[in-house]
Order: structure tokens, then sequence, then C-alpha cells
């Protein structure tokens, strides 16, 4: 006890009894739910805006303002819709850690409720894409080829023909999209997270993303097929000509050695 | 034949039957003669002599699998719609070289490992050539007789490098058909003739439907033709010369030691073929090399980042990313520095290593044969030359990769861009300073190895108390291998006027290189190597009394 | 010669003294060491160890290739099988290459190991002749070729000598001539694109024409002619000229007034053809409005009549003209002015 209370006073007590309560409120919540459906969705999704509000207030406000106003260190959020929030903390972009070139990808510090419930705050600032649902971005029954036209068209000139990743100016990066979930790639087209440019509905609908999606989970999945061996990153000839010169001529250079190498001489008798 | 008319009886002997095929042939090829002078022809064994022999096979198996690869490639641009069996093509509109290419890729059985044997081997081909030839340069082997060699090696490097472009942009997928839009985005740089040259090339504009099928018989025809003459033609040589050897007991400029052909080279040489080509297959069974069904065929409206093309031209593409824009408008018409400058530049950086040796043979003058090769420190102004050219080279391909290494290393692209474009200045001025000096401080050691023997790390401690370190002599074999070098004195201009007091004329040229002369051989370029004098002086010395001498030795 | 491995503590130069005499040049070759035997010349166990070797080397490759064709009929082309550390890999291509690969690099090492351990590895010298001829024979060759210069008359009837430079030269045209129809003349084709007053921007993703609505600040559009179709004999030919990147960006924040003017309400269309050599130039940074090519890292302001701010580029990206046609249709309002892609000579 004596511990807890000597801690009491430090910088992220007042975050963790935020975190604590609202786990509770959380709970309590759902434990007492209310049977009434439309009703309950109304007043959850207040609820969820006015829990949201708390943590945007602790977590957000800071930089991107106590309104969503935005400020010298943040963007404004007004308008940026739920779809983006649930990128940008899904993917631990955010809360930022410090001002740099782009902001990179983290640990998730927030539980997907807290996620949610933040991005519906934010999307009462203003109208703005929401969350997708399943349907919308699961990349089942998609047309692979078709995704990699629109792929090679809109995205591999940033992330690279099978979406490793690449370089912009000055230490900004289009990120590798390796691991990055079906979801999270689908608000990244919708909203054009930092310096990624939108791929919205009006000029990409919502089929193509699918399509999208499912290339990239064709050749940058877990299971995604490199038929005749290692990819080497997938990078290209830099990589290749590197595993050429170290691993194809060293190991040929180590055989001229022991081609050329004087055999063992018996020992002088 | 000899069936019907072998007989028990016959008086004469019949020879074996490979004697007499041999027979048979000498009479019409005259083989006994080529195998007096060749069967037992002596080539000396170190490991560097072996780059060569990888360039070589190397270039054999390009060609075993380039044979088998247009068995089934279709040097065409006629659009087809895919349907074969790789699904995130299906449907897709390409042309027939793209979809023959993803068929031996997934289709034919084996056709992967060719491919992949194929363009790992033209990789590992190029860069054994530059190895070998790096070789050749620091060791001095290009000296007279060999500097015609030396050049025919250079022209091979460089046809090597074209084939192997031709080669990467015939399967007409993403990443090569943007390396041949540089390529023609680079000839439209080209003053006056630029347009005219790109729409002859491409029959038209650009992408047309002609250039796989006019890079395909480049590719597997005039190049590799050439480079085959070429390479019969490099061998011939390196047979007539005899191969060069390291300067050691026995060893001298008019000898050369070794073993002979028949049977141990045959059997190493031989046996490295297949080592070559057993490890060549085994890299390509395990690593991709250029998987062309991921990069999508080509559209001239995509790209892909990470747009390198293989590293043997990654030189030339750091040469065109570093450069700045420079455009000019000359009298009405566009002067695209900003390409043109890299266009003109790129032979350049491979002329300067290649014309070398004959800057060096005008310099020195030196109109001996040179059969032992350098140690590269003997050899200070070649050896921090060709280390310059080498810093130059490697700076270039760092550029070239600019977007790899800022993205895999956290730094800015526009960071790395300036640094290419200040390094491509300073970096090979640095390296000629530092690899002299670095040259000068080893001659300096092997100057003390040869005088006062080697460092036996045995400490002796002498009756008055000192301790000291015993030095070990060198055997008379180290000692003759550690001097048998020669070093030139440097050229002087000579007296002004002749022996009959008329002002002699000197040129501008000789003036050059009589300076240049003194750069390689003067004060501060060599270290003067011991004389016999010296060396006795010192052993004399030590004769009197171990003790005092040794002790003087260590405060030498 | 004395061995290195046996020095007396006291090995010092003086040693030594004995073994190069004084007064001779203590440098000199003292020839080529006597050959020392190895343990195979000397023992016949060893010898056969190493036979054995070789010949196992050899089995090996044997077997190998039959292995090879083994898994040439038993796999099938498409099987995939993940293999660590390789991941997903063809099956028939890595059993294919690595049993290939062991069948080669067996007969290789059994040749090399043959050639190591059993046969003769006595070095001996050959000796070298100076290349350049006795002068005896460059006398007899030069006076051969006098003669037959002579007798050929070359240098006495001029006529005949300067006719044959002349046709010598004058023949390989006949060659060069027959290049002319690699290719049309470039004539004005560089300098025109498909796009024309009155055709719509047609998205790229969904072949419909573009409306202003739906291109929203911060998205990235490809465009391409009306009329162009990927089916079309000419299309990568168009394509390579016409691709289009549009976005949008607020007005105010527009600093080119022509672009402004070229724009509708802060839609703008450029040309997605770097001026640098041609690669597709589309890393638009939405934030910065800069926009980077992939190949060689031309860096262009979008904001400002797309400029050079970095790299090797020689000019601005060309911008199209745009406006809303009848039908609220994003429409183009002529042909780029400039032309599009590299710079060449006649550009101007």
């Amino acid at each position: 006890m004596k511990k807890l209370s000597a801690r009491r006073r430090h910088p992220l007590a007042a975050v963790v009894v935020l975190l604590l309560a609202l786990a509770a409120t959380g709970g309590l919540y759902a434990a007492f739910a209310p049977a009434g459906k439309a009703q309950a969705d109304e007043t959850s999704q207040s609820l969820a805006i006015e829990e949201g509000k708390k943590l945007y207030t602790v977590g957000c406000a800071s930089c991107h303002g106590t309104g969503g106003q935005g400020s010298s260190d943040g963007p404004p959020l007004v308008g940026v819709g739920a779809a983006a929030v649930d990128f940008q903390v899904g993917t631990g972009r955010m809360p930022a850690q410090q001002p740099g070139a782009q902001v990179p990808k983290k640990k998730v510090i927030y539980s997907q409720a807290e996620i949610d419930q933040l991005a519906a705050y934010v999307a009462s600032l203003g109208a703005g894409p929401g969350i997708p649902t399943k349907e919308q971005y699961s990349p089942a029954g998609a047309d692979i080829a078709r995704g990699g036209d629109l792929f090679r068209t809109n995205c591999t000139q940033c992330h690279n023909f099978t979406g490793e990743g690449g370089a912009l100016t000055h230490g900004k990066t289009a990120p590798s999209l390796e691991g990055a979930s079906p979801r999270h790639i689908y608000e990244a087209m919708q909203t054009g997270p930092q310096n990624m440019p939108s791929f919205p509905d009006s000029t990409m609908p919502e089929q193509q993303k699918k399509d999208i999606i499912a290339y990239i989970q064709t050749v940058n999945g877990e299971k995604a097929e490199s038929p005749g061996g290692l990819n080497l990153g997938g990078l290209g000839p830099v990589s290749e000509g590197l595993f050429g010169w170290i691993f194809g001529l060293g190991v040929l250079i180590a055989a001229a050695v022991w081609v050329a190498a004087h055999t063992a001489k018996a020992k002088k008798s | 034949m000899s069936t019907s008319t072998a007989s028990s009886d016959d008086k004469n002997r019949r020879a074996p039957a490979g004697e007499r095929v041999a027979d048979w042939a000498d009479g019409r090829l005259g083989i006994y003669s080529l195998a007096k002078a060749n069967m037992r022809k002596i080539f000396p064994d170190h490991w560097s002599f072996m780059l060569g022999e990888i360039s070589l096979y190397s270039f054999i198996i390009i060609i075993l699998t380039g044979v088998y690869l247009t068995l089934f490639f279709h040097p065409s641009m006629n659009e087809v719609v895919y349907h074969g069996s790789y699904v995130p093509l299906q449907g897709v509109r390409m042309s027939e070289a793209y979809a023959s290419t993803v068929d031996i890729s997934f289709d034919v059985r084996g056709g992967l490992l060719i491919r992949q044997i194929h363009h790992w081997a033209a990789l590992i081909f190029l860069a054994a050539m530059l190895v070998h030839m790096m070789r050749v340069f620091f060791t001095g082997a290009f000296r007279k007789p060999r500097e015609i060699n030396w050049l025919f090696g250079f022209l091979l490097f460089v046809l090597g490098m074209f084939t192997g472009f031709t080669g990467y942009s015939l399967p007409d997928d993403l990443l090569s058909g943007t390396g041949v839009r540089f390529m023609q985005g680079a000839i439209l740089s080209v003053p006056v003739v630029g347009t005219y040259l790109s729409m002859f090339l491409f029959g038209g504009e650009f992408p047309g439907g002609d250039f796989v099928a006019r890079f395909y018989s480049v590719h597997i025809l005039l190049l590799p033709g050439i480079m085959l003459g070429l390479v019969v033609a490099h061998l011939i040589l390196v047979f007539y010369h005899k191969h060069t050897q390291f300067a050691g007991p026995g060893r001298t400029n008019t000898n050369v030691v070794g073993m002979p052909l028949l049977p141990v080279y045959m059997a190493k040489a031989g046996g490295f073929f297949f080592l070559v080509f057993g490890l060549i297959a085994i890299v390509s069974a395990i690593a991709t090399i250029n998987p062309i069904w991921a990069l999508g065929p080509y559209r001239p409206d995509q790209v892909s980042t990470g747009a390198q093309p293989d590293w043997y031209m990654g030189f030339s593409e750091g040469l065109i990313r570093v450069m700045p824009g420079w455009e000019i408008n000359f009298l009405g018409h566009t002067l695209v520095l900003g390409v043109f400058i890299p266009l003109v530049i790129f032979p350049l950086v491979l002329v300067a290593i290649a014309v070398y040796p004959f800057i060096e043979g005008w310099v020195t003058r030196d109109p001996r044969e040179h059969h032992i090769l350098d140690r590269p420190r003997n050899a200070p102004t070649r050896t921090a030359f060709g280390v310059a050219w080498l810093t130059w080279y490697f700076i270039l391909l760092i550029g070239g990769g600019n977007d790899l290494w800022a993205t895999h290393f956290h730094l800015s692209i526009n960071a790395i861009t300036w640094f290419v474009r200040v390094a491509f200045f300073v970096g090979p001025v640095v390296a000629f300073v530092v690899t002299k000096r670095i040259c000068l401080g080893l001659q300096r050691r092997d100057a003390e190895k040869v005088l006062h023997g080697r460092e036996s790390g045995i400490i002796k401690r002498l009756p008055h108390g000192e301790f000291i370190e015993v030095h070990t002599p060198l055997d008379q074999a180290d000692l003759h291998r550690l001097t048998a070098h020669d070093q030139h004195k440097p050229a002087e201009i000579g007296p002004p006027v002749d022996e009959n007091g008329v002002r002699r004329k000197v040129g501008p040229a000789e003036k050059l290189r009589v300076k240049l002369s003194k750069g390689y051989y003067g004060e501060g370029s060599q270290i003067p190597k011991p004389t016999a004098e010296e060396y006795n002086e010192i052993a004399a010395a030590h004769g009197h009394g171990h003790e005092e001498i040794t002790t003087g030795h260590g405060n030498h | 010669m004395s061995s290195q491995e046996e020095f007396s503590e006291e090995n010092l130069p003086s040693e030594r003294g004995g073994a190069v005499e004084p007064g001779r040049d203590p440098f000199a070759d003292p020839g080529l060491p006597a050959h020392r035997p190895r343990m195979q010349d000397i023992d016949e166990r060893a010898a056969k160890r190493s036979e054995r070797t070789v010949a196992m080397l050899f089995l090996l490759s044997m077997v190998a290739t039959v292995a090879f064709i083994a898994s040439f009929v038993a796999f099938p082309v498409s099987k995939i099988v993940y293999v660590w550390p390789l991941g997903h890999v063809s099956i028939l291509h890595l059993a294919l290459g690595l049993t290939l690969g062991v069948a080669l690099f067996c007969i290789g090492a059994g040749a090399v190991h043959w050639a190591r351990t059993l046969m003769s590895d006595v070095e001996t010298a050959d000796e070298r002749h100076p290349i350049e001829a006795p002068p005896e024979v460059k006398a007899k060759v030069l006076k051969d070729f006098a003669a037959g210069a002579e007798e050929s008359a070359f240098g006495r009837r001029k006529l005949i000598r300067n006719t044959m430079f002349g046709a010598m030269a004058l023949v390989p045209l006949a060659g060069v001539v027959l290049l002319r129809d690699l290719g049309p003349l470039p004539e004005k084709k560089l300098r025109s694109t498909l796009w024309a007053k009155g055709k719509q921007l047609i998205n790229m993703n969904t072949n419909q024409p573009l409306r202003p609505e739906d291109v929203v600040v911060g998205s990235l559009t490809f465009a391409m002619p009306e009329g162009l179709d990927e089916h079309s004999e000419d299309f990568q030919k168009q394509i390579a000229k016409a691709a289009l990147m549009i976005v949008r960006i607020q007005p105010d924040e527009i600093k080119s007034k022509r672009e402004l003017d070229w724009s509708h309400q802060g839609i703008v269309a450029f040309s997605k053809i770097c001026t640098h050599v041609g690669c597709p130039i589309s890393l638009y940074e939405q934030q910065t409005h800069h926009v980077l090519c992939p190949c060689h890292q031309s860096t262009f302001d979008l904001s400002d009549g797309a400029r050079v701010i970095f790299g090797p580029a020689g000019h601005a990206l060309p911008q199209l003209r745009i406006g809303v046609n009848a039908e609220g249709n994003l429409e183009a309002l002529g042909d780029f002015e400039e032309p599009v892609g590299p710079a060449f000579w006649e550009r101007g």
C-alpha cells in the first residue's frame, strides 16, 4: 500500500486512474446494459462520445487542441472521421512520441474499446469517413488480378511492387505494408494518413479497395508465395546485387581458394 | 571398319584405338604439334588467378541456360491476356514477352530454375570480371606484353554490361520497362540527333512494339557473338603469353613455375567449372532473382519505387540520380545537361580505368616484358589510383541505391544525394592519399623486416636486465621475395642544352611526363628497398657481439 | 636451406651470416625449394582414403542426378511448400536446384580433390621466350613485305589506290542507308498528346469521367483522355504521354497564378511523366504538395506550378488546363502547351 501511495503523484497516475475508471465504467455498462436495442445504440453512442472526449482531453488535446481545432503541433481533427482515428491510434502512430519528419508505427497503447470511444468523439466533431465494417474491407472473393493492376497504378510508386515500402523526401517514408491488417489498409486509403494521399470512394470505389487488399495479402501476407526461394526483402536489384556479391561471388572465391591452395604437406620426417 | 580387317596374324601390332584416332586427327589438324607445346603447359597456383575462370565459367553457364530459355521465350510485344497458372495476373493484359516469361517461371518444369541460374550467373559473371580486372590492375599484370589482353578483358566487361542490360529489358516487366524508359530518356538528351536515335531504336515513339524483338537479337546474337570471339582471343593470349606469377624462390621473369595442364590443371580447372556451376545452381535454388510475376507487366504510366538496374549498371544510375537538373536553352534548342553530362561521364568512368596501363607505360617508358607480378604496395601510385577509382565507382553505386539506403538506415534521401555529390569529387582524392600512405607504410615495414628480421614474439632478458624482443631473421627465400621488385628512377628533363650547346626543345608532353614520373617514383613516393650493403653491414655488426648489438637494435 | 621452424633463441642475423655468404648478394634467388611430399605421396593408406573420398563424391553426384530426375517426375509444377528459412517456395524448383547443384558440385569437388591429393604436386618451371622476333626474322619480314608491296604496284599506281579507298569508304553507306527504316522521323510527334479541347478526364481506376466533387483535397487520382482504352492498339504509346495526375489543393495554398488559372477550383492536372527521363512520377505527399519521382528523386512542388525543387529534372511538370463541361465532368481545355516527358534538343 505504501508503494502505491508513494506513486499517487506520479504524472501518469491520473492516466492510470482514468483508465481504471474507464474500465470500470465500461464493465459496469456492459453488465447493466439495457435491453432496448435501438435506444441502447443511441445511448451507447453518446456515452462513447463522452468517454472518448475524456480520453481525448488527456491524450490528444495538447497537440490537436481541446476541441480538435488543431495547433502548431498537430493538424485539426474536425472532419477527419472515425476511420482516421482508428488507423492512427490503432497502428500506434498516435499519440505521437516526438515531432519528426514522420510519426512512425509503434506499440498500440489504447485498447480497441478506447480507440472506438476516441473515434466516436472525433467523428462527432465533424462528418468524415467512418470505421469500415468487416464486410467493406474483407478481401474474401475480391479480384486479385484487378487489385494488382490498381495497386500498380495507385500504390507501387511509394510502397514498392510487393508493398515493402519506399523513401519519400527528407527522411519521410512510405511504410512497409507487411503485417498491416486489411482494416488499417482500407482506412489508410480512405483517409490518407500523414503525407499519404487519400483514395476516397468517389475515385476508388469500395470494391476496388477490397481488390487491392486482396492483392496485398497475396503478395505480402503471411502466406505470400516466393516460388524461387528467399525473396531477399522484395526490394529488387539492390538486394539481389548485394546477395550476388556476398554469397554468389563470395562462395565462388572461397572455392577458388580451396582449389588453388597447396595440399597439406606430410610432417617433415 | 577395323573388325573386318583385324586378323590374329597381323604382323605389325596395331596401335591402340585412341592413338589411331589421334593419328587420324593429327594428319588433318596437326594436333601432335599443338599438344607438344600445350599439353604439359605450366600454370602457377594462386587463388586470385582463378577469378578469370569464374568469369569464363559463368559465361558458359549463361550461354547454356540462355539457349534453353530461347526455346520458351517469345520476343514479341503483341498484347495478350494472361490465362496461365499464376492467379494474381489472370486476365491482365500484357505483352507476349512478359507472358512467356511468366510461363517459363510457372508452367515450364525447371524453367524458373534455369531463369534464375541465367540471371544469377549474369550478376556473378560481371562481379567476377570486375574483381578479375582489379586483380590484374593491382598486381600490374597489364604491363607489357599484356596491354592488348587487358583491353580485350575491358571490352568483355563493357559488352557484358550491355548484354546484361538488354537481357534485363527482355521480359517487359514493370521494372525492366522503367529501365528502358530511362535509357530512352537519356538518348533523347543527346544534342541534335537524340530524337532521331530514339525513333530509330524504338521504331517510333516509346515504347512502340519493336524494342523487345530488337533487343532480343542484340542480346542473344550480336553481343554474345562478339563476346565469344573476344573470350577466345583473350584465352589464346593467356596461353601465348603464359601466366604471370608472384616473385619467389625460383620464380623469375623468364620462367613460369607451377603444375602442368595435363593432368593437374585439367582436373582443377575442369573441376572448378563444375564447382562454379553447382554453386550457382544452389544459389538459384534458394534465392529468388527478378520475380517478374510480382513486378507486373510494363505500362508506361506505372512504376514501382526502388527502380534500380542490376548492380553493374548501378554506377550509371548513381550518376544520373545525383546530377543537378541543369537545362539550358542554346540558340532556341534545349541542351539537357542534367541528363547528357551523366551520359558522357558514364563511359568516361570506365575509360578512366581502361587507359591506365597506357598512361603508366608512357610515364615509365619501360620497354621490358613483365611476367612477375607487383605486390600492390610496391606500386603505391598505381595502387592509390586503383583504389581511388574503386572508391569513385562505389560512391556512385551508393548513389544509385540512395532510396534504399534512406529507408533502411533511416536517413534523408536528400542528405544522401548531397553526400554523394560531394563525395564524387572528394572521395577519390582522399582514397588516393590514404592508400598511398598505407602502401608506403607497408614498404617501410618490408624494409624493416628484411634488415632486422621478423618479430618473433619471444622476449629475452639480457644480463644487465634489459628486455628485448628477439627478431627472427628471414631466410633467403623470403629475403629474395621481399626485394625482388625493381624500383624505377624518376625521369629527368635533362640538361637545357645538348652537347653542342644548342638549346634542347622540351615539349609540354615531355614536361608532363617528367612531372608524373616524379609523382610516381620521386621522393616520398617510394621507400628505397634495402641494399645488400646495408644488409651486410647490419649482419656484420651483429657478428661482433650479440648483447650489445641487440641492445643497440632495440634502440633503433 | 634452413627451415623457419627450427630457429634457435640466438638466431640473430649473425647466425645467418653463415647461410648467406659474406660478400655474396643476400637477396639472390635461392632457386626452387625442394619438393616436400604430401601424406598421400608417402602413405598408401592416406592415398586410399583420398581415392575413396573422390569416388564417394562422384557417386554422390550420380545419386543427385537420379534424384533430380525423380523430382522432375514426382513434384507437380505448382506445388508450394513452406521450407524454413526460405518461405513458401515451389518444391519442384527447390528440389531441382539443389539436386542439380549437388550433382555438379560433387563432380567438381571430386576432380579437384583428386588433383590436389593424388596427382603429382611437383612444381616445375617452364621457360619463357621473348615475344619479339629476333632481328633477322624482322629483317626478313620487312624485306618480304617490301617485295610484295613493290610487286602490287600499290605505291606506284596511285589511281588504283585512290579509287579503291573511295570504293571501300562508300560501300558501308549501303548498310547505313538500310537502317533508315528502323523508325519514322521525329517530326512533331513528341510535341503533342491525345489531350485536346473538350476531352473528358477519365478516372484510370473506374474508367468513368471524373467530376469535380469526386476529387477531394488530399486525394490523388490518375486520369487518361476520353477515348483511350486499354485495349486500343496504341494504348501504351499514348498513355506514355497522356498519363495525368490529379490533385486538389486549397486555392489559397496555390502559389503560382498560372497554376490557379489553369485549375478548376483548386483541382490541378499535371503530366504524370517526369520531365527528367520519363518515369511515371506520382509519389505525392499530400501535406507538403511535393511529388517525388521514384526513379531519380526529382522533386516537384505541385502548389507552385510543379517547379523542380530537388533532383536531376530540368524543368517543371507540364500542367493541363482543365474545366468542367455541360454534364459537370472535368474536361481538358486543350493539349499541354509544351511537350511532356524528357527534354530533347528540338524542345526549344
